[in-house]
């Protein structure tokens, strides 16, 4: 499975959940707070596990409890990722 | 502030405004078009292929598209339920004339009805549990389809933290989340969202409503809904509901209310006997006591908005309930529900909307498609055209299958 991208995980955060009004994804999110861009702990979940079904990885509870922000979730899934590449 | 209120226990609930999302249209202006004039909504389904099914009429609501007024990341996790209900608040708002900056979050509650839950919404996840398997059901599952869901979205979406709650009484439902209203009020809460909606028109929501046994089968949409008429053999269903602001009189003036739609004097809910047991159903009793709790005589009454099951022995009953408190042809008796369908949740809302309206432009709305009264000797049934008349004070009557009876009195406020 290729690298998660900033850009795949907005088209999956888009899908799985929809866009708050007045915030814009477009820019660079990748260090902001879920929270703050809208997305609560039930936003991340759904989020995560679409990923997990569309990259065959499997994320425990424990780790998505400290993905806080795109960035996180980036790191978390390509480091994953890199050794099966 | 709560402490700010002076009649505490002493309230004079007024609904100061109106939202309605249903088959006759998509607000309240809309709506109150067809039915003062009985025009009906019913219609063969057509949000799905309903050629296999025994019922086939339903009323739905159209030209509705929920991402126009739901913001994408709401609409995600939420059901076609709550969205009407999203829709039909931000109507009542606006009408209401509400600044909800002026409230404190704890002074504002929302009380509405549900029946059916998020059916559709649950549908779309069991077919990814048993197409896919448990991994590919959303998370969003979990708030989107329970009866909750939609006091819940819309207390986070308005910042509404009061006394919050939903009534399950099924068709009864809206006119106890009124009665709870009045409650929370008289507690001391300055604002209540009240109502309710559901959305069962999807082919899961039929299949289990096709278990009560009392829907009609027919595919001629005029033919099918027929209260109070010796060819009764059933009720349609339909979607959508309405919303209201209920707040307290002197409160709703003194914040400079644009206008006050009607005052709700009077509410009763009571619970029939059990099946079998040969004792008369509770809706005589609703009625009596509803109107003992307004202070209204039945003599007061310029019409009633009856529940219409629109299955021979229910109508028997509800017709010997009006007989017995108001006298054979005491009193005009409509049902615009047959231009509807019956609503569930969202059918007792939308009648207070019309009742409300009845009294605003002094019309009765009809009941259509009534060829043959079968209690033409007692009931006065208002049928196919509006019927000019002064209209004060209005009973409305709701029945929930599993022996629910719920009676509201609204008056004018002068």
């Amino acid at each position: 499975m290729s690298e998660l991208t900033m850009d795949s995980l907005k088209a999956i955060m888009l899908r799985c959940s929809g866009v708050e009004e007045g915030v814009d994804l477009g820019g660079d999110i990748a260090g902001q707070e879920f929270r703050d861009l809208g997305y609560d702990s039930l936003a991340v979940l759904e989020m995560t596990s679409q990923i997990q079904r569309e990259y065959q990885l499997e994320i425990p509870d424990e780790a998505i409890e400290e993905l806080n922000s795109p960035g996180d979730v980036l790191r978390y899934v390509n480091d994953r990722l890199t050794p099966a590449a | 502030m709560s402490g700010d209120v002076t009649n505490r226990g002493r309230v004079r609930p007024v609904i100061t405004g109106l939202g309605a999302i249903a088959p006759t249209g998509n607000d309240v202006a809309a709506h109150w078009a067809s039915a003062r004039n009985g025009k009906s909504a019913l219609g063969v389904i057509s949000r799905f292929d309903s050629s296999g099914y025994p019922v086939r009429v339903a009323g739905e609501v159209r030209d509705f598209i929920a991402a126009d007024h739901v913001p994408s990341r709401l609409l995600r996790e939420t059901d076609p339920m709550t969205h009407f209900a999203l829709v039909a608040t931000r109507q009542a708002l606006n009408d209401a004339g509400v600044n909800l900056a002026d409230y404190s979050d704890l002074d504002l509650a929302v009380i509405t009805a549900n029946s059916s839950g998020g059916v559709e919404f649950g549908q779309q996840e069991l077919q990814k549990l048993y197409q896919e398997g448990p991994h590919a059901v959303g998370a969003y599952m979990s708030i989107a389809w329970f009866y909750a869901a939609t006091t819940g979205q819309l207390s986070i979406r308005y910042g509404m933290r009061g006394p919050c709650g939903v009534i399950v009484s099924e068709q009864a439902g809206g006119l106890d989340a009124l009665g709870q209203a009045r409650r929370v009020l008289a507690r001391g809460t300055r604002m209540v969202l009240a109502g309710g909606t559901d959305a069962s028109l999807s082919p899961y929501g039929l299949v289990c409503q096709l278990a009560n046994g009392l829907l009609a089968d027919g595919d001629q949409p005029d033919r099918v809904y027929l209260p109070f008429d010796s060819g009764a053999h059933g009720y349609v269903p339909g979607e959508g509901g309405a919303m209201f602001t209920v707040e307290d009189l002197s409160m709703a003036r003194a914040r400079g209310v644009p206008r006050i739609h009607g005052e709700l004097v009077g509410y009763a809910a009571t619970v029939d006997p059990r099946p079998g047991s040969g004792s008369e159903p509770g809706l005589r009793r609703a009625i009596e006591v509803a109107l003992r709790d307004a202070g209204v005589t039945p003599g007061q009454v310029d019409v009633v908005f009856a529940d219409g099951a629109g299955v021979p022995a229910r109508d028997r009953q509800e017709a010997a309930a009006i007989n017995a408190v108001f006298g054979s042809r005491g009193v005009p008796v409509t049902v615009p529900k047959t231009m509807t369908g019956r609503l569930y949740a969202g059918g007792a809302p939308l009648d207070v909307v019309t009742a409300l309206l009845a009294i605003r432009d002094g019309e009765i709305p009809p009941t259509v498609n009534i060829a043959d009264p079968t209690y033409a000797a007692e009931l006065d049934l208002v049928r196919d055209r509006p019927r000019p008349a002064p209209v004060r004070t209005v009973l409305v009557l709701a029945r929930g299958f599993g022996g629910f009876n719920a009676a509201v009195v609204l008056t004018a406020v002068d």
